[in-house]
């Protein structure tokens, strides 16, 4: 609070230029907004093909798998956006979900695995099916925390998901498992379009998939559910005495957050085509937390962007060498600084008929006053 | 409003709509707003009947007896006022009948039903709602969405209807804004609608949680010290909006401090002193009653008992 004081000046100037084009954004009819995100869409379709040239993190890191590593991170921010942005839930054990996900790409595609194949494709559902039920396993008996003791639980489950990973002999530790499986479809010369050294495919695959998730998203969000959550991040008791069903609603929020979790990471093995125990440490979930946190808790754009520049930053300066992570490190600080309720602020729309209320009530048709932080802490213990 | 065509927008939104009606299309205008904040009104069925009931409460922290058996009853669109000096136990009781505390012994009944053991959002859904002493709005929703959340207390819409889009979903949306939107003129704050709830001024926001509680459609609306500081003016503007509350078919709980206001608008007042109840009965009465007077006033070292 006291860094936005100080900052307050500056914000303002900044803001101002910002809010006019929201407001003009806003005041704009709903099909005309859809024919005014269209060529943004396409040209984020076309991104990896264009490949422009002051973007671009070749020749160090290929440019479209880097590109699909920053659509995943994109799909796993949008997913921890709904537990901790709308929801209010500190998850600090994202990583589990994530890593549940991968395995079950790669328990049921891979030649090194004893299950029944199945097609790749197949498994993203069923990814998303077998993290929700660990979501709800996680969730029945620890969503009574709330705040920072929640946090640690949700840690625990992080940490207890990687070492079972290394335990379990079936899935096969370091060793891990190869030949992870891909989309149908070859191309002229018999090699499959969805290759591990492309990534363009993979891209395009992330993209729509992250598309339909935000539609589903968004369909909460503008419902009883999305105001459900909002209300239990901003005052749990007061949301409850108002008739919420707090622990029904966080337990879905929980389990839909799970469930993109696991689709993000049965996404990732697919392109890598090799999983083991490695990578699920406890950093990917601060690193996923650091990306909703940046963008904007609570805005779906602004944690699409946050996780964009976590994924895409040290890729771009990679040719740092190590350094690379001086320079995010840098970026984060100053950003926290200068924004520190994110790129974004919260900002949810709660109301599917929302527009048309606001216009006969007030004349117009949004919420047009500035946004600000959340108030991070709300006070553990029950 | 049920059209799915957008209305144009008016500049200044229906406040200025309001001021530029004839005083028969006002009339008509005031007449559909009552009726969508209270579509269901049960006062002409048996008013004067017991609703809610409190009997022979007891609740102890620890050594401390904060409520000690306390026993009064609730009738179908009366005023109720619970007043008593600081500490006296008010909001404590005010607590137990909404299930954020449990009685130790004794129980609480809403007509004739025990609350028991039930959950805090089942105790609202069976129509009993409240505001709070220090004011708990969703402050990053706007006044409106704040609103609605009261309403979606009777709504069934879950995750897998609301993912689809069902109908029901559709229905419920449709009557959410429209009640919500009802309630604001109804509490007088419609002119900030779209202002979120932590950038109103201190007496919407008090309006606001009123009209918060009042849509989850309550049998009993528990108002907590709703005056907390309002000048004179508001005060006398609140005591309206009360009576226009329990005219429009509700049954009010008012705990208050100020004295005029509680005189002014109760049917009937209880009061408590360090968790027991000292008087009950009509305004005229309390204000005579000696050992009301000695609990706010004190009694002289040699003084009557």
């Amino acid at each position: 609070m006291t860094a936005q004081t100080q900052t307050e000046p500056v914000r303002q100037h900044q803001e101002s230029s910002i809010r006019r084009f929201r407001n003009w954004w806003n005041s704009l009819p709903r099909p005309q907004q859809w024919v005014g995100v269209l060529p943004i869409v396409v040209l984020i379709y076309l991104l990896p093909v264009l490949n422009p040239p002051g973007l671009t993190t070749e020749p160090n890191v290929n440019f479209p798998i880097s590109m699909y590593h920053a659509a995943v991170l994109v799909l796993v921010a949008i997913g921890l956006n709904v537990v901790v942005g709308q929801a209010g839930l500190l998850d600090l054990g994202y990583v589990g979900f994530y890593a549940i996900g991968a395995y079950v790409a790669a328990l049921f595609t891979s030649k090194d695995s004893m299950l029944h194949k199945l097609p790749y494709l197949a498994t993203l559902p069923l990814a998303m099916v077998v993290t929700m039920f660990f979501g709800l396993i996680l969730g029945t008996p620890t969503l009574r925390l709330r705040g920072d003791y929640l946090a640690i639980v949700t840690l625990g489950f992080g940490e207890i998901v990687r070492l079972l990973a290394t335990i379990i002999p079936a899935l096969r530790g370091t060793v891990g498992f190869s030949g992870i499986g891909h989309p149908p479809g070859t191309q002229a010369d018999g090699q499959p379009i969805f290759s591990v050294s492309n990534g363009t495919p993979w891209y395009w695959l992330a993209v729509t998939i992250i598309i339909v998730i935000l539609l589903f998203v968004g369909n909460l969000e503008r419902s009883r559910v999305g105001r459900a959550w909002v209300a239990i991040r901003e005052d749990e008791d007061a949301a409850q005495m108002m008739g919420v069903p707090t622990f029904t609603f966080k337990l879905w929020a929980f389990a839909i957050g799970a469930a993109i979790g696991g689709l993000s990471g049965a996404l990732f093995a697919g392109q890598n085509g090799f999983q083991n125990n490695q990578d699920f440490g406890v950093n990917f979930s601060v690193l996923y937390l650091c990306a909703v946190i940046l963008g904007g808790s609570g805005n779906k754009v602004g944690v699409m962007i946050g996780a964009f520049i976590v994924s895409y930053i040290p890729d771009r300066f990679n040719f740092l060498g190590s350094q690379k992570y001086l320079v995010f490190g840098v970026a984060l600080i100053v950003l926290m600084i200068f924004r520190p309720q994110g790129l974004l602020g919260a900002r949810q729309r709660l109301l599917a008929r929302g527009r048309t209320a606001y216009l006969r009530l007030v004349g117009k048709p949004e919420q047009l006053s500035s946004d600000s932080a959340l108030t991070p802490e709300k006070g553990g213990g029950a | 409003m049920s059209e799915d065509t957008e209305v144009p927008p008016v500049e200044g939104g229906i406040v200025a709509e309001v001021a530029h009606m004839t005083e028969q299309q006002l009339a008509e205008h005031e007449a559909k707003v009552a009726e969508a904040v209270a579509p269901d009104r049960r006062i002409g069925v048996a008013i004067g009947q017991t609703l809610l009931e409190v009997s022979d409460v007891t609740l102890r922290f620890g050594g401390l007896v904060a409520l000690d058996s306390v026993s009064f009853g609730i009738k179908r669109g009366e005023i109720l006022g619970l007043i008593g000096p600081n500490g006296a136990g008010k909001t404590t009781c005010f607590n137990v009948m909404t299930g954020v505390y449990r009685p130790t012994s004794g129980q609480v009944l809403l007509e004739g039903n025990p609350l028991g053991r039930r959950q805090r959002y089942q105790i609202t859904k069976l129509g009993l709602a409240r505001t709070f002493q220090n004011i708990r709005l969703f402050g990053e929703m706007t006044a409106l969405e704040n609103v609605v959340v009261g309403v979606d207390a009777r709504h069934k819409t879950s995750v897998p209807g609301a993912l689809i889009r069902s109908p029901r979903h559709f229905r419920e949306e449709r009557e959410v804004v429209e009640r919500a939107s009802a309630l604001l003129e109804f509490v007088g704050i419609a002119d900030r609608a779209a202002d979120k709830a932590r950038n109103l001024p201190y007496g919407y926001q008090r309006r606001l949680e009123i009209a918060r509680a009042l849509a989850t459609e309550p049998k009993l609306l528990c108002l907590d010290e709703p005056a907390a500081g309002f000048n004179p003016a508001e005060k006398a503007e609140l005591m309206e909006l009360i009576r226009k509350i329990r005219d429009d078919g509700y049954t009010v709980l008012l705990i208050e401090h100020d004295m005029r206001l509680v005189m002014g608008v109760t049917d009937r007042i209880v009061v408590l002193e360090f968790g027991k109840k000292i008087a009950d009965g009509m305004p005229a009465e309390i204000r005579e009653n000696p050992a009301v007077i000695a609990a706010y006033l004190g009694v002289p070292d040699d003084g009557v008992a």
